[in-house]
């Protein structure tokens, strides 16, 4: 890793993979202070129904700084402050979407957890059940074109029918 | 008909590695900024050095001419790698600012008293509020803004003489040279 | 001096690697027995060089090698013995060694046990693991040398990653390396089928022994990291999609796929297609899992060495291997298709949607992972696809699996109706309703998906049990008669009894889990105390302790009242080598659920962050892993396997495209 890597490196220090710890270490010199976890007593607030929406938005939403997790479960301070904007936007009265809509002005859609549906992720929201569908399909086509002879054994034979059998198998029986 | 669900998934394979081969020339952890093309958000911040009647920074002060906004801090390592650097533009005349993000107390100013200052003025964010407004994820980041206020590009690590002379210099000569 | 022995070793690791790979096709094309019997000796050989290679890798760190400098990067002086070993795989370079050890021991494997194989079949198998082989020993050498030597040797070494010393090290890689690995002998076998122009239901019983180690290396692979992960990071989640985890799971829903199709093949002919498809499919996706975890394209939590020259490497090569497999495939296997028929309403209809439903699945985890890397292709902006959206997507899909899952093993062969299938499974439905109608009335309508979740769990234990009624027949025999079948049950029934039955259990844990688990977090001094989870706990002792090579803030905590273990020890620990700091949780295990207890760093007052966590039914999940690990092992047992394929009968009999059905199940 390059020098032309940011300070931010040290606040995903704390899950970080075993590889990265060297350079993060030295990144991480004195900066890993005070009682950094993620939501701590202190922040959370009074009312428990506003609690409860935070706690549930912020498993919401994507710590930018971090390798994969919720500003719910980061260390990192920019998560811990991103969890009080988002309890002040949320005591202050925004609806969720309100406040998740703050966050992605600033950060952009990444900061969702949950991608938004628009033309660009449509693949991803519609393709999976596109694709049970199309396979449905073709395996139902494929089933008809099969059994096009709907039974699969033969329908049994008529008087007549028997008696030439009969006939036929004496015939080529070697004696 | 047949024939197509049986080379479907060659042909699917390979856009997906041209995909992927696609993605391993750029750095996941990078995001692009939001602000790009909008004008700078508001923001009055006071001077780093308190209680000297400093000047502080605000959204207002970007007005005039393209100028840097770069967001350091005294606990960033790499900030300091790209301190010198950032001297040399200031003597050269590039107008720089200064956003101390996210130091307790005085640490900021200290840190510019002990190392020199590029600044020509400097905001003291101590909550990281106004970091946040401008999308920043950590430091140092350099916001290239232009005369009417509006954030044209942003760097994000530390500036050397190869992202000066290869994006930063022509940008900014791009800028003084609009209207 | 063992560092150049094991690099020279690797180097003619990869030369006989090659020499392999074209004396088997030669000697194939040729039906040349020399030439193929020097290809199976060259596989035997490249196994020694692998190992010795290996060998001496581990004696470094055994020796505390520090002039090797992977060694000194993960390991000190400090560090037990056990984990400078499993240091061996924990690094990059080192796992890549690990990986062609285990592909080198399928080799060698097939090599000494395949005599019941076509020779020229055999080969060819030999020769596709050859051209891996040495693909990966390329990599390895070129790229992550893992005998660089680091002058001036340093006098201590960096230690392993203190997450990682714990025994999940030791045997979490090993595991999921045998599973991904494996998966290349079915890959394998598929290609030199496409090669050879000819499957049948031999190919599907020479397969299936391979495909099943590897499937049940992987499930216990995966069901060990989650559980590793739950303890060892210290807040209790157990999946996380995290891309690397991801990147575990795809190979494992195309390899169950795989199992099923490769079991109706060998029976009835049928699902050739699909069944070459998914081994080739399963192994491609062990490579872009690979790909995934070591070229830094996407974030994740577990990535490797991050280094887009290796992962360039491991692209290029992925698409070599699986495209001209997939070629192959598109050139040679609509030729190859049978004529067995089945009913809409079959065994074999089962498991053609069994197929479809786990290719949409493997789908969705597969456009969730890489996404972000389309998205930035198409609009050049950044997104993220994170548990929200497996959520929405992935669990509709898999139960709706899980459902007809129940049925599966049920269903005759070839034709069945629906007015019978429905009788003989009457009693899982049966309870299955009733658990639904229980859960909904228990939890509410707000918490209705946990009671869905929850009679899934019910329909596939049941469903699973009647299997062994079934043949048992309870009820209806005399006790001896009874005991007689119970003995005499064939390891097919248990196997598949067990696998059903532990996903079923592992579904209950994950509805438990899902909609039960609760939490609070608390600033707590010395004695001070807590209500939690039906339970009264007291905080004892709060205060630093010195460890081996670590510092930390212990917790001692006392169950007061309610059930539990006497005491609960959760420590908040820092590594001053490293610079490292963990959570170790205090956990109270028990059948119905975890007490689940963190602890923070002490604060000035002496008082620290408490979390605790209420974890219902959580061992069930990995404990349904285990049973359906346990299924496939009981079914490697089966003799059946063992005998291998028939051989040629002496009489002339004609060629059977479509074998004789066999009645049993």
């Amino acid at each position: 890793m390059s020098a032309g890597r940011q300070c931010s490196q040290w606040l995903a220090g704390i899950k970080a993979s075993s590889a990265r710890i060297m350079l993060l270490a030295v990144l991480t010199l004195g900066a890993v202070a005070g009682p950094a976890f993620a939501v701590l007593p202190e922040e959370q607030l009074a009312d428990p129904v506003l609690e409860a929406r935070a706690r549930k938005l912020s498993q919401e939403l994507r710590c930018v700084v971090c390798q994969n997790q919720t500003i719910d479960d980061s260390d990192a301070p920019l998560a811990a402050d991103l969890r009080g904007l988002l309890r002040e936007r949320l005591e202050a009265g925004d609806t969720d979407a309100q406040a998740r809509a703050y966050l992605v002005e600033r950060y952009g859609d990444f900061v969702l957890l949950k991608p938004p549906i628009r033309p660009g992720t449509i693949i991803l929201w519609f393709g999976p059940l596109a694709l049970l569908l199309a396979g449905g399909v073709g395996v139902f086509l494929y089933w008809r074109g099969r059994s096009a002879a709907p039974t699969l054994s033969p329908a049994p034979l008529d008087a007549d029918e028997q008696r030439r059998l009969d006939a036929l198998i004496k015939e080529t029986r070697p004696s | 008909m047949r024939r197509i669900a049986f080379i479907a998934p060659v042909l699917i394979f390979l856009i997906i590695a041209g995909a992927l081969a696609f993605g391993l020339g750029r750095d996941p952890k990078i995001l692009p900024s939001m602000l790009i093309g909008k004008p700078l958000p508001a923001f009055n911040l006071p001077d780093v050095r308190t209680g000297t009647g400093g000047k502080g920074l605000a959204s207002s002060n970007f007005t005039g001419e393209p100028a840097l906004l770069n967001v350091f801090a005294s606990w960033c390592a790499s900030c300091r790698i790209e301190h010198p650097f950032l001297m040399r533009l200031s003597r050269e005349g590039v107008p720089i600012h200064g956003l101390n993000w996210r130091d307790k107390g005085d640490a900021g100013a200290r840190w510019l008293d002990r190392f020199g200052d590029p600044y020509d003025r400097v905001g003291y964010d101590p909550t990281g509020r106004t970091g946040i407004d401008l999308g920043v994820t950590g430091a140092p980041e350099t916001f290239v803004i232009d005369r009417h206020g509006t954030v044209r590009y942003r760097h994000v690590g530390p500036i050397d003489a190869q992202v000066w002379t290869e994006t930063l210099a022509p940008l900014m000569q791009q800028l003084r040279a609009e209207p | 001096m063992s560092a150049e022995i094991g690099h020279f070793a690797l180097i003619l690791a990869l030369v006989v690697a090659l020499i392999q790979s074209v004396v088997t096709f030669w000697g194939a094309s040729r039906a040349d027995s020399a030439l193929m019997g020097v290809g199976r000796a060259a596989a035997l050989l490249q196994l020694i060089f692998v190992a010795l290679a290996f060998g001496c890798l581990a004696w470094g760190y055994a020796t505390l090698d520090f002039s090797v400098e992977l060694v000194a990067r993960h390991s000190h002086t400090t560090q037990p013995l056990a984990y400078r070993l499993a240091a061996t795989w924990g690094s990059h370079e080192g796992s890549m060694v690990l990986w062609v050890l285990i592909l080198a021991l399928h080799g060698a494997a097939l090599s000494v046990f395949g005599n019941s194989l076509r020779a020229t079949f055999l080969s060819r198998v030999l020769g596709v693991q050859g051209l891996l082989g040495a693909a990966f020993l390329g990599f390895s050498l070129l790229t992550s040398n893992p005998f660089a030597r680091l002058f001036p040797t340093p006098l201590e070494g960096t230690e392993l990653n203190p997450l990682l010393q714990d025994p999940g090290l030791i045997s979490h890689p090993p595991l999921l390396y045998l599973g991904y690995v494996g998966f290349s002998v079915a890959f394998a076998f598929a290609v030199a089928a496409l090669i050879e122009g000819r499957v049948d239901a031999a190919w599907a019983r020479w397969v299936r022994p391979w495909v099943l180690a590897a499937w049940t290396a992987l499930t216990l692979g995966i069901a060990l990291g989650s559980h590793w992960a739950y303890y060892e990071l210290g807040w209790g989640g157990w999946w996380f999609w995290d891309p690397v985890e991801n990147a575990s799971l795809m190979p494992w829903l195309m390899g169950t796929a795989l199992l099923h199709s490769a079991q109706v093949l060998e029976k009835r002919g049928a699902l050739i297609s699909w069944t070459l498809l998914l081994a080739i499919l399963t192994f491609s996706l062990s490579l872009i899992g690979t790909f995934l975890v070591r070229s830094g394209v996407l974030n994740s939590v577990h990535a490797f060495a991050v280094d887009p020259a290796r992962g360039a490497y491991v692209l290029a090569f992925c698409v070599i291997a699986t495209g001209s497999a997939l070629t192959l495939y598109a050139w040679r296997a609509p030729g190859m298709r049978t004529g067995a028929m089945f009913a809409p309403l079959s065994k074999e209809a089962g498991v053609t949607l069994n197929n479809l439903i786990l290719a949409v699945v493997t789908f969705v985890v597969f456009i969730g992972t890489f996404f972000p890397v389309f998205y930035e292709l198409m609009t050049g902006g950044a997104i993220t696809v994170g548990p929200p959206y497996f959520n929405l997507i992935f669990v509709p899909l898999f139960s709706l699996l899980l459902c007809l899952v129940g049925f599966g093993p049920l269903l005759h062969w070839k034709r069945d109706r629906v007015r019978q299938v429905l009788a003989r499974l009457r009693w899982p439905l049966g309870l299955a309703a009733v658990a639904l109608i229980a859960g909904t009335a228990a939890f509410g309508l707000a918490k209705i998906l946990a009671a869905f979740g929850f009679a899934l769990g019910v329909w596939l234990i049941a469903a699973g049990a009647l299997l062994l009624v079934r043949r048992w027949d309870i009820g209806q025999r005399p006790a001896e008669v009874t005991w007689r079948l119970v003995r005499t049950t064939p390891v097919a029934i248990w196997a598949v009894a067990l696998a059903h039955t532990g996903l079923g259990v592992t579904t209950v844990g994950v509805t438990a889990m899902a909609g039960f688990e609760s939490s609070k977090v608390l600033r707590m001094g010395q004695g001070d105390q807590v209500e939690f989870a039906g339970r009264t706990l007291v905080l004892q002792s709060l205060a630093p302790v010195t460890g081996p090579n670590y510092q930390a803030d212990r917790a001692v905590f006392a169950i007061v009242q309610g059930r539990g273990p006497a005491t609960l020890i959760s420590e908040r620990r820092f590594y001053p080598s490293s610079r490292n700091q963990t959570t170790e949780a205090a956990i109270g295990p028990s059948l119905i659920g975890n007490l689940y207890i963190s602890v923070g760093e002490l604060d000035e007052s002496g008082k620290a962050v408490i979390r605790l966590w209420s974890h219902p039914f959580v061992g069930w999940i990995w404990g349904g892993a285990v049973l359906m690990a346990l299924g496939g092992l009981v079914s490697l047992s089966d003799r059946r396997l063992r005998l291998g394929a028939p051989q040629p009968s002496k009489r002339r009999i004609p060629d059977p495209v479509m074998p004789v059905p066999e009645a049993a199940e």
